[in-house]
């Protein structure tokens, strides 16, 4: 029998060497490439991108033996959620415990935040005004506004804050606690410029103090005017962004705050440095633990209200999140994913267009965008472009962040009930268990099938 | 209402508030003030807040020192101090006046977007910070880090100026009389025209000071930190 020929294997010789660096991956080449390139830290929108522990690493302890769930269809559980009932007249009332995060009009196109104004009346819950104001499209298409008070104070005034329902006082954000805001001079837009009182197409830089007050001390002070100017009536919000969150929310707490705000370093930007981004703040998760400890321990947790934002994408999130123990969650990512951040088309005049062309302009693609800063958003979302913008109209894109809402709500309700919750305020650390170590250390929640949390003491 | 005398119309009301609350004096000025002219506020005793957020064209006098944020969000109303103001005095004033007869703390007129604010006095750290329009006239001297970031508007001190005046200046226009210890970044003395001699001079008018308007240098911003730029020395 004739043999047959054996193909010759390829020599290890021959083989294109692929060996990847851990230290020296895709993303630190392109960093270094970028600074040698170019000399400039780069700039970009959304949050941190890379792996972090958070509300993947929980799970929940569904019902079982030892626990009684409710019926999904006939058993009501409860979603309203109050805020701010520790010293104002007219607390705020929402349906959900989902609010739309501050994000400016300048940032966003008026457009936009007509669109979430709508989405969010139609919800029953808030939107939130951001680092340029606060326009008339929002406060007419927004049931209940939450009107921030920011170290820029751009557009700052007594009739808008007469006219908002909720005053927040922005101390920082997530994605860069000890940062101001910032736009660059391609979205500062004659509208936009206007409304600052700034120089059209200048790079603006918000201050990241405020000009009037200081510490905490002041802070207390500060609050107290802000109700004095509004007769008491509105609720005052704190923001913080995430870094010492214990002492921050028991400074917040003795300040004056009605309800504090929690933005974790997964929070979003339009406009960061990247090292701020990923590099400074901590874990929306780790978060959430240290605001809930200090109100405990003030015992006030039934009086001061804590929201958290930082990466809030699904209904799992925001059931983890109310489970740890916050009132209430603020969304911003994910709010402009639902409009069509990212997405590979965007609707127009009843029609689907492909956006992919726009994003190979930006040097990127569908589902890898960050380039808020450039005010080129290929679906009309981040921009101030008089073309682009029209690539969201305002019906659709409220109808897909209501939509993308009422999802959240319906999961989290559907979790409450496979916890044995009538209302979803009343999920609680023990109906969950985490999957990492860091996790568990980090959110005070006992490692999946054991009863350990690493740093607490078994009692 | 407690401790308040009215005359005849358009009437003047007192307040006292060792006996009311900043709340109450708060309260009634926000209402409907048609009928009243002025306002006199008794002890004071640097109280915070007083006449916060106005919307009328009131006179509301304050016998004494005001705490924090006097006249905060000042709109139409005419309020005179007569003692020393705390930090932020006139703080976000969207129009109307407020003479401060003492010194000012500081954040002077902080972030004002429209009005006159007077001090006689001097003012202390950051005056006219952020400012966004509006007019402040320093009749002594002016703190650090006065015009800090200042927007719009225009900022007279008939004294002198600490450290770091004007620093990240926009298009507020500064007019010093007295010395200037030093300049913030991107703020430069400018030559005066004949448009700043009569802004000055009418500005020094409105104030009641009597001072000529050519003792006065020009402050502005050399707008090179309008655009961000990786060329430029990194310390700042």
């Amino acid at each position: 029998m004739a043999t047959r020929p054996v193909p010759e294997m390829p020599s290890a010789r021959d083989a294109v060497q692929r060996e990847e660096s851990a230290l020296y991956d895709r993303r630190i080449l392109d960093y270094i490439e970028r600074a040698a390139a170019t000399g400039l830290y780069e700039i970009r929108g959304l949050g941190a991108k890379r792996r972090l522990p958070h509300f993947d690493d929980l799970v929940f302890l569904g019902a079982s033996l030892s626990r009684y769930p409710l019926e999904g269809y006939r058993e009501k559980c409860t979603t309203r959620t109050i805020l701010g009932t520790r010293f104002a007249k007219k607390p705020i009332e929402l349906d959900i415990p989902i609010t739309i995060a501050g994000m400016s009009f300048g940032s966003l196109s008026a457009r936009v935040k007509e669109a979430l104004g709508r989405a969010a009346t139609a919800l029953g819950t808030s939107t939130t005004t951001g680092d340029g104001g606060m326009t008339q499209e929002e406060r007419a298409s927004s049931k209940t506004l939450v009107y921030q008070c920011l170290p820029s104070r751009y557009g700052f005034n007594p009739d808008d804050l007469r006219k908002a329902d909720a005053i927040e006082i922005v101390i920082g954000q997530g994605a860069k606690p000890g940062g101001g805001g910032m736009l660059l001079g391609q979205k500062v837009s004659s509208r936009v410029a206007k409304m600052r009182t700034l120089p059209e197409g200048i790079d603006q830089r918000s201050a990241c103090r405020h000009p009037d007050w200081t510490g905490p001390d002041d802070l207390a002070i500060k609050i107290k005017e802000l109700r004095e100017a509004t007769d008491w009536e509105k609720p005052i919000y704190v923001k913080i962004g995430a870094t010492r969150v214990f002492h921050d929310v028991k400074l917040c707490v003795h300040a004056g705050a009605d309800v504090i705000v929690v933005d974790g370093m997964q929070g979003g930007t339009a406009a960061t440095q990247l090292a701020f981004i990923e590099h400074v703040g901590i874990p929306t998760l780790a978060a959430v633990r240290q605001a809930v400890e200090a109100l405990e321990e003030l015992n006030v947790k039934e009086k001061v209200q804590l929201i958290v934002s930082g990466g809030v994408r699904t209904g799992a999130d925001v059931a983890k999140a109310l489970a740890l123990g916050a009132d209430a969650v603020s969304i911003g990512q994910g709010i402009l994913m639902a409009l069509g951040c990212n997405s590979d088309s965007y609707v127009q005049g009843g029609k689907h267009y492909s956006a992919e062309a726009d994003y190979r302009l930006l040097k990127t693609a569908s589902g890898y965008c960050h380039h808020c800063h450039t005010g080129r958003c290929p679906v009309g979302v981040t921009t101030q472009d008089p073309v682009l913008e029209q690539r969201l109209e305002p019906e659709v894109g409220a109808r897909r962040v209501s939509n993308y809402l009422k999802t959240l709500n319906m999961e989290l309700t559907m979790i409450a009930r496979a916890c044995g919750k009538q209302n979803v305020h009343h999920l609680e650390r023990e109906d969950l268990a985490a999957l990492t170590i860091e996790a568990a250390a980090m959110s005070g929640v006992p490692l999946a099938g054991t009863s350990w949390i690493p740093g607490v003491q078994p009692t | 209402m407690v401790g308040v005398t009215r005359e005849s119309a358009p009437s003047s009301v007192k307040f006292d508030l060792r006996k009311q609350s900043v709340s109450e004096l708060n309260q009634f000025l926000h209402g409907d003030l048609t009928h009243v002219a002025t306002v006199r506020v008794e002890n004071p005793d640097g109280a915070h807040s007083i006449a916060v957020a106005i919307d009328a064209p009131v006179r509301i006098e304050i016998a004494g020192h005001a705490g924090y944020y006097a006249a905060a969000m000042n709109q139409q109303a005419t309020v005179v101090i007569e003692g020393n103001a705390g930090p932020g005095v006139a703080e976000n004033m969207m129009s109307g006046r407020v003479e401060v007869a003492g010194f000012a703390s500081g954040g002077a007129g902080a972030s004002a977007h429209g009005g006159f604010l007077v001090i006689r006095g001097d003012a202390g750290l950051r005056c006219g910070i952020s400012l966004k329009g509006g007019d402040i006239v320093v009749v002594g001297d002016v703190g650090s880090f006065s015009a800090f970031m200042a927007q719009a508007g225009r900022i007279v001190i008939c004294g002198d100026a600490a450290e770091g005046l004007g620093d990240s200046i926009y298009e507020a226009i500064l007019y010093v009389r007295g010395d200037i210890r030093s300049l913030g970044a991107d703020a430069v003395v400018q030559p005066m025209t004949a448009e700043d001699i009569a802004a000055v001079t009418s500005l020094l008018a409105a104030a009641g000071i009597d001072a000529s308007a050519r003792e006065f240098k020009r402050v502005g911003s050399a707008r090179k930190l309008y655009h961000w730029n990786a060329d430029a020395k990194q310390e700042y």
